[in-house]
């Protein structure tokens, strides 16, 4: 059985004058945890962008279950299950914490017009539904209590736990997260490394990670992928990774 | 009171009389040997010397006057009084829908000819502001062309009255539509465009619509507009005093009352009620579904909507083309109680209404939309001794509710959802 994700090749990304992200190639299996790292700069947030849709690729192939999906529109690859979350969290702030899980299932809700007016029996199953499938999220991350606040009061970790939450609501079998540990304190990195390593063993989805954090990174990777100003530099275990001599000198020699 | 503040106080009030003196203190006059420029009366004279003082004045005291201000001000948002949501206070909700549905149906009763009429005109913008609340108030799309639709709504049941003797009660739904269809197809190409952009292609598509019913002179009779539209019947009952044809019915044959002209009037106002009714209805519904939520999270965040999955060109074209339908309502409608409709009655100006109506009643709250219609419509009728200076005082209403009340006048909190634990 064919077990492969996502296969990204060649991908390159030119800004004017400037190559963002040079040849880069990435391979994502079922259940799998995979991190790209690399200095700020490095392009990893581009990669994103490239990936999900944002940006058009100015060359290379994104193969996402056996498909090139490089040319579709964000929302369309979003649709397909490929989701994720930004280096600078984009809840809906003035909306509720709820409202922020509701919209995010739009499409597994009931969206006919008249069976909306009329609030019909399925029309009132379908958001019954939904409510109970966010309150379930909510539960997981600790932020029921806070289900009916505007998502934009909350603190800073549970806004990016919302985030994750957000993203699982649209039932993606790819989630990508850009710098989820970014701004967290040591006890919500640890929850949050718990999340993610439920999200792979218990949800069955695979994870893209952006991160810095060398320590959570190291912990749950599978494997990883090194970027140094654009180009792939190295990808291996983290045992590999580590003991790389070309990724500790450009980039873990640093620390 | 420092030597600089008079200094400002004494530039800005010598600024102030260059600038009136020319304006208000010189007038053309049409002499017999061509135009002479002649001073103005005293009493102009007068006021221009007080507007001097004045502004002398609060710039010498400029710095007190704005700690008041900023005093009242972050007083304003401490306490900033917010509608609950429904789902909060349910009885308090169905109570002042009893209460104002019992005022609306009482009213045509106790009220004048003239004051059924004027809440008739209210009404018909209370329709308009609920219909541009849900394009700019929710989907956050800034529409000044608005008042486009609203014509093609009106010209609709017009031409169709006129040329084809369509009923009101058919064509509504029509104008509705075509309204709506005029909205899809103007939504499409522009949806792309964002904030100002938006804002001035919208604009000018108002404006094609009023030139193109200004110059398409064999349907639309131009500038002199369509006039004798017939009024609502009720079921078929016509509330002239002679029939218009053999088989028509008259409301007062028919319930044996003598005629008079006020059942007609009041007819047409609770009509007006029954659309409104429906209107509030409806967006109510739209807000608690999923589109209507869409809707909002598109306003707040573009992108983050794209990346769950959200199409954004459909979600705007669904607001764009809600909006138009109602707008589209509200033009039969108002072809219909005028009676009478031409290019004059659709100018941006009316744009700008809408748009101050949902500016002031607060982004998104149709309780706010509808107080703030019924304030636009009903102080110009009681200002009309101020005729010329009522756009002033538009425009001063404007400045202070941004400075006061930037939120609008009755903003809504948002609506609870009832979670399984609390
Ligand atoms: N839209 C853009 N236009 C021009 N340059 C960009 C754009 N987006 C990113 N870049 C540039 O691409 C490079 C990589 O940025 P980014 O992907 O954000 O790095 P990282 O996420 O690895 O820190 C940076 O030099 C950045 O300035
Ligand atoms: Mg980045």
């Amino acid at each position: 059985m064919d077990n492969k994700l996502l296969e990204v090749s060649g991908l390159t990304m030119r800004f004017g004058g400037l190559l963002a992200v040079n040849n880069v190639a990435l391979e994502v299996n079922d259940q799998e945890i995979i991190s790209v790292i690399g200095p700020n700069g490095a392009g990893k947030t581009t990669v994103f962008n490239c990936l999900t849709g944002f940006y058009q690729p100015t060359a290379g192939q994104v193969i996402y279950r056996g498909e090139p999906v490089q040319q579709l529109p964000g929302h369309v690859i979003s649709r397909k299950g490929m989701v994720r979350t930004f280096q600078h969290v984009r809840l809906f702030k003035e909306m509720t914490v709820v409202e922020n899980l509701l919209v995010a299932q739009h499409r597994h809700l009931n969206t006919s017009f008249l069976a909306g007016l009329f609030k019909t029996k399925s029309f009132k199953k379908a958001e019954a539904e939904g409510i109970e499938r966010a309150a379930n999220w909510l539960d997981r991350i600790g932020l029921a209590e806070f289900a009916n606040r505007q998502a934009g009061n909350l603190a800073y970790g549970q806004q990016r736990r919302l985030e994750i939450a957000r993203c699982m609501m649209t039932q993606p079998s790819l989630l990508m997260l850009d710098e989820p540990a970014a701004g967290l304190n040591p006890a919500e990195t640890d929850e949050l490394d718990e999340l993610i390593v439920e999200l792979r063993d218990q949800h069955k989805i695979s994870i893209l990670l952006i991160e810095h954090d060398m320590k959570l990174v190291m912990g749950i990777s599978d494997r990883i992928y090194v970027v140094n100003q654009g180009c792939p530099l190295a990808n291996g275990t983290p045992k590999e990774i580590q003991s790389n001599p070309d990724v500790i000198k450009a980039y873990l020699g640093e620390f | 009171m420092s030597k600089s503040s008079f200094i400002d106080a004494l530039i800005a009030s010598v600024v102030m009389l260059i600038l009136t003196s020319w304006l208000l203190g010189l007038q053309l006059d049409n002499q017999p040997d061509g135009l002479r420029i002649i001073l103005n009366d005293a009493a102009h004279t007068t006021w221009v010397i007080v507007g001097v003082v004045l502004v002398f004045f609060t710039q010498l005291f400029k710095a007190p006057i704005s700690r008041v201000f900023s005093g009242i001000k972050s007083k304003g948002q401490d306490s900033g009084f917010k509608l609950p949501a429904p789902e909060e206070k349910p009885t308090l909700y169905r109570f002042l829908t009893i209460a104002a549905l019992a005022g609306l149906l009482i009213w045509p009763f106790v009220a004048s000819r003239g004051a059924v009429d004027l809440a008739t005109l209210t009404l018909i913008y209370v329709m308009l502001g609920l219909g541009l609340n849900v394009v700019v108030g929710l989907a956050g799309l800034l529409d000044l062309g608005y008042v486009g639709f609203y014509a093609v709504g009106a010209y609709t049941y017009g031409i169709l009255n006129t040329y084809f003797g369509v009923g009101f009660w058919t064509a509504l739904p029509i104008a509705g539509c075509l309204a709506a269809l005029f909205g899809f197809l103007l939504g499409f190409p522009v949806l792309r465009l964002r904030g100002d952009y938006l804002a001035i292609v919208t604009l000018g598509f108002g404006e094609i619509i009023r030139i193109m019913l200004n110059n398409m002179t064999e349907v639309t009779g131009g500038p002199n507009g369509i006039s004798q539209i017939d009024k609502p019947t009720l079921f078929g009952l016509e509330f002239n005093r002679r029939a218009s044809s053999d088989e028509a019915t008259l409301f007062h044959d028919f319930f044996g009352l003598d005629y008079s002209s006020n059942y007609k009037v009041i007819f047409v106002y609770l009509a007006a009620v029954l659309l409104v009714v429906l209107t509030v209805f409806v967006i109510n519904r739209l807000l608690r579904m999923p589109i209507g939520r869409a809707w909002e999270a598109l306003r707040e965040d573009e992108i983050a909507c794209r990346s769950l999955g959200l199409n954004p060109t459909i979600i705007k074209l669904s607001a764009f083309t809600i909006g138009a339908a109602f707008a589209g309502f509200a033009g039969s409608f108002f072809a219909a109680r005028q009676g009478f409709i031409s290019p004059e009655s659709f100018t941006f100006i009316e744009s700008a209404i809408i748009l101050a109506i949902v500016v002031l009643g607060g982004m998104g709250s149709q309780v706010g939309v509808i107080l703030a219609a019924i304030i636009m419509t009903i102080l110009p009728e009681m200002a009309r001794e101020f005729n010329e200076y009522r756009m002033l005082m538009f425009g001063l209403m404007m400045v202070f509710m941004m400075i006061w009340r930037p939120q609008g006048l009755l903003p809504m909190t948002r609506p609870k959802m009832e979670m399984r634990n609390g």
